[in-house]
């Protein structure tokens, strides 16, 4: 039983992974069917972005009304200045609205879970500072597991800017969690040997990392890294550390390349590779969908069993 | 009136520890003896106890003037009091900043006033603490600072640091340096490893702290000044402080209870009452900050209280003010961490705590017949578990809150009067 609040895969069992993955494989059905249902009747969800976002926020969206949520949205213009007593007001208004599920993406790590220490409603981390992106890992986990059979000893390798990625955090405590092996590739500026201790691989060699892999797995670069110093150019960068063709011959024959979008095209992804067979990137979208209805489904499930204590 | 603190065992802070008698009077310690009786004294019953010359801290934030909603010079030496400190050093980051003999000669007047424990001002370095123009040192030493920081604002100009230097000493000021390169530590907020990575917090990386002391060490070496080192919390650091003074450097260096006790583990979860600068660091170099005391590389024990609104704690981490409220838990934060652990002996703490800040504040210290009667009575059989609601201090923020510790300040006398009494009786002000 998922906890109250989805904050990271962090704190998640293997247990809770694996039955949200399955609740999510039933939710596609309704996507790929008749996209109608009752399942969150009554209930009402928020999202409230306090960093911009289109497609994780439309992405909740769909997901709320096909399950026949009330859905709101809240978007917060944010700057380092927003101090979070603001936030606090803010999501407690939300909430006096009756809301029962609030997603929240922060440009601050743990600003969820300061929401969540005070809020009754329960609280779905959409993407927190450079800490986790819980959702997009559940629906590259899902993505994952519907083109392997299993997790266990298979070879993952995210590539980029780890240090600054909340998606490859998240992705890397369930792949590890599910029993993957996990290979971080980038420059050292954006990936610290400290990533070991946390029971992954570490790469410089973008080659090496890629070798015999199962899956391939790229993140967005902000170019602005480079104005401060952590890469010398996109070119260089390209050169070194980006998915091409070439390199995805040195991966298995059937390995499947992931990317969380918007592609910085030719900079972490040629273009060309990133349209190639060997691309689920579409896929993961529609995942994304199923795997935000679940979410909601077992919270709000677990809601309704515990509504004494909330 | 004259007090007589009966029956303890006193640590008087030269060396000393007997069981015996103590007779206060005009402020002073008038007789220490096996048994003093008197008909007309009060008796502070101190059987079973420990009298210890009164803490002094010399990395104290008052937050007065400016930032009263935060602390004020009345329930920061309440505070105080509460700790079992009789002096404390206040730092001179207020608004106005301590850059001038106005708001000096203004901080002695509200303590005067308002204060339960004895004041002394540190003066800033930089006029406004900008980092750009001497202060006027001289005034500022004549209306009564012994010391000088810039206290958050490290000086990035080495340049004007070394000039601070030799201006500075012409007065035998002490600089307090807070060491840290802003640019090494960047956007950081907590200690820069495995923790760090794991939550995705910025960190900051140990050697921010180690590579400006290091430069401070270089230009006390060319030019004598007495150097003093606050708030050190990495292995190298004391590394870098021990070889200085070996090598015949002027230099003394502090560390903060929590830096000592604490490690970058409890910053997982996202609690702000866990940030502070510098931050809480890995158990390596807890280990090494205890060596350093030992060994006497680190002389003084400092708790760099910062107290700060509830509102500044209540935001996410990254926004979250630094700092943490601590003077009032300070010695029970050590005595159960360090004594009862048997890392060092009470009579360590006394010197860390009391003897030798006070060393360095050039003010009287330790318990003997004629000085001052700053003196705290602590009970280390007694358990308390914190609530910071209780705090007299207006900052609540300490991530000890809920923390059961050991050792309990009963008494605090400042100049002979009992200033502070457990349960709160006996509060006098007007040091």
């Amino acid at each position: 039983m998922i906890k109250k609040d989805v904050l990271g895969i962090r704190d998640m069992s293997k247990e809770d992974l694996i039955e949200i993955l399955d609740t999510a494989k039933e939710m596609k059905k309704i996507i790929e069917g008749e996209k109608i249902s009752d399942i969150l009747k009554g209930k009402t969800i928020i999202t409230i972005f306090f960093e911009p976002s289109t497609r994780t926020r439309l992405s909740f969206e769909m997901a709320a009304k096909y399950l026949g949520a009330h859905f709101g949205n809240i978007e917060t213009k944010t700057s380092s200045v927003i101090k979070g007593e603001s936030l606090i007001d803010t999501v407690r208004t939300v909430e006096r609205m009756k809301a029962d599920v609030i997603i929240v993406r922060h440009n601050m790590s743990g600003a969820p879970h300061l929401m969540a220490k005070y809020l009754n409603a329960s609280i779905i981390n959409a993407g927190d500072g450079l800490n986790e992106h819980p959702t997009q890992a559940l629906l590259d986990l899902m993505t994952i597991r519907e083109k392997k059979e299993s997790f266990k000893g298979l070879k993952v390798v995210i590539i980029g800017d780890i240090v600054h990625s909340r998606v490859a955090r998240s992705n890397m405590w369930g792949l590890l969690k599910l029993g993957a092996e996990v290979r971080l590739a980038g420059p050292a500026t954006l990936l610290p040997k400290t990533f070991e201790k946390l029971g992954a691989k570490v790469y410089y060699d973008i080659d090496k990392a890629i070798e015999d892999v199962d899956v391939v797995m790229g993140l967005r670069i902000q170019l602005e890294r480079q104005k401060s110093g952590l890469f010398p150019s996109k070119d260089e960068f390209a050169r070194y550390f980006g998915i091409t063709s070439e390199r995805m011959k040195l991966a298995k024959k059937n390995a499947i390349l992931m990317h969380p979008g918007p592609i910085n095209r030719n900079v972490e992804i040629s273009s060309e590779t990133a349209n190639s067979g060997y691309s689920v990137i579409e896929e993961q979208v529609t995942n994304g969908v199923a795997v935000r209805m679940a979410l909601l489904k077992l919270l709000c499930e677990r809601r309704k069993n515990n509504e004494n204590n909330y | 009136m004259k007090t007589i603190i009966k029956g303890g065992t006193i640590i008087n802070g030269y060396g000393g520890n007997e069981k015996a008698d103590i007779l206060v009077d005009n402020g002073k310690v008038e007789a220490i003896e096996k048994t003093i009786e008197s008909n007309d004294a009060l008796i502070i019953d101190a059987n079973g106890k420990y009298v210890l010359p009164g803490f002094v801290d010399m990395h104290t934030h008052l937050r007065q003037p400016g930032f009263e909603e935060k602390e004020t010079i009345k329930t920061g030496t309440h505070a105080a009091v509460a700790g079992g400190y009789t002096t404390v050093a206040c730092m001179p980051n207020t608004n106005p900043v301590i850059d001038n003999e106005v708001v000096v000669e203004y901080i002695k007047s509200i303590a005067k006033r308002d204060g339960y424990s004895k004041v002394i001002p540190i003066g800033s370095m930089t006029k406004g603490m900008m980092g750009e123009e001497i202060s006027e040192m001289a005034k500022l030493k004549d209306a009564g600072i012994v010391a000088l920081s810039d206290d958050g604002h490290p000086i990035m100009n080495a340049g004007l640091m070394k000039r601070i230097m030799i201006y500075g000493s012409m007065y035998d000021l002490l600089m307090i340096t807070h060491c840290e390169d802003k640019m090494l530590s960047g956007e950081g907020v907590m200690n820069n490893g495995l923790i760090s990575t794991m939550i995705g917090l910025r960190g900051i990386p140990h050697e921010a702290e180690e590579v400006m002391i290091a430069r401070n060490i270089i230009l006390a070496k060319s030019t004598g000044a007495r150097l003093h080192i606050a708030h050190v919390s990495t292995k190298d650091s004391v590394e870098l402080i021990r070889r200085a003074k070996a090598d015949g450097v002027n230099i003394t260096a502090e560390v903060t209870p929590h830096n000592l006790c604490l490690t970058e583990e409890i910053v997982d979860g996202f609690d702000t009452n866990t940030k502070a600068y510098p931050p809480l660091r890995t158990k390596e170099d807890v280990d090494a900050l205890i060596e350093g005391l030992k060994d006497g590389t680190i002389d003084v024990i400092a708790t760099d209280h910062a107290p700060h609104t509830k509102d500044d704690k209540k935001v996410p981490y990254e926004i979250a003010a630094f700092g943490i409220s601590g003077i009032e838990i300070a010695f029970s934060v050590i005595y159960t961490y360090l004594v009862k652990n048997g890392l060092i002996t009470l009579e360590d703490l006394v010197s860390y705590m009391s003897i030798n800040p006070a060393k360095l504040l050039k003010t009287s210290y330790g318990i003997k017949v004629g000085n001052a009667a700053d003196i705290t009575v602590v009970d280390t059989n007694k358990e308390y578990t914190v609530n910071v609601d209780n705090f007299k201090s207006k900052g609540k923020n300490s991530p000890f809150n809920g923390k059961r510790l050991t050792g309990v300040v009963e008494y605090t006398l400042v100049d002979g009067k009992i200033i502070y009494k457990n349960n709160g009786k006996f509060e006098e002000c007007n040091v």
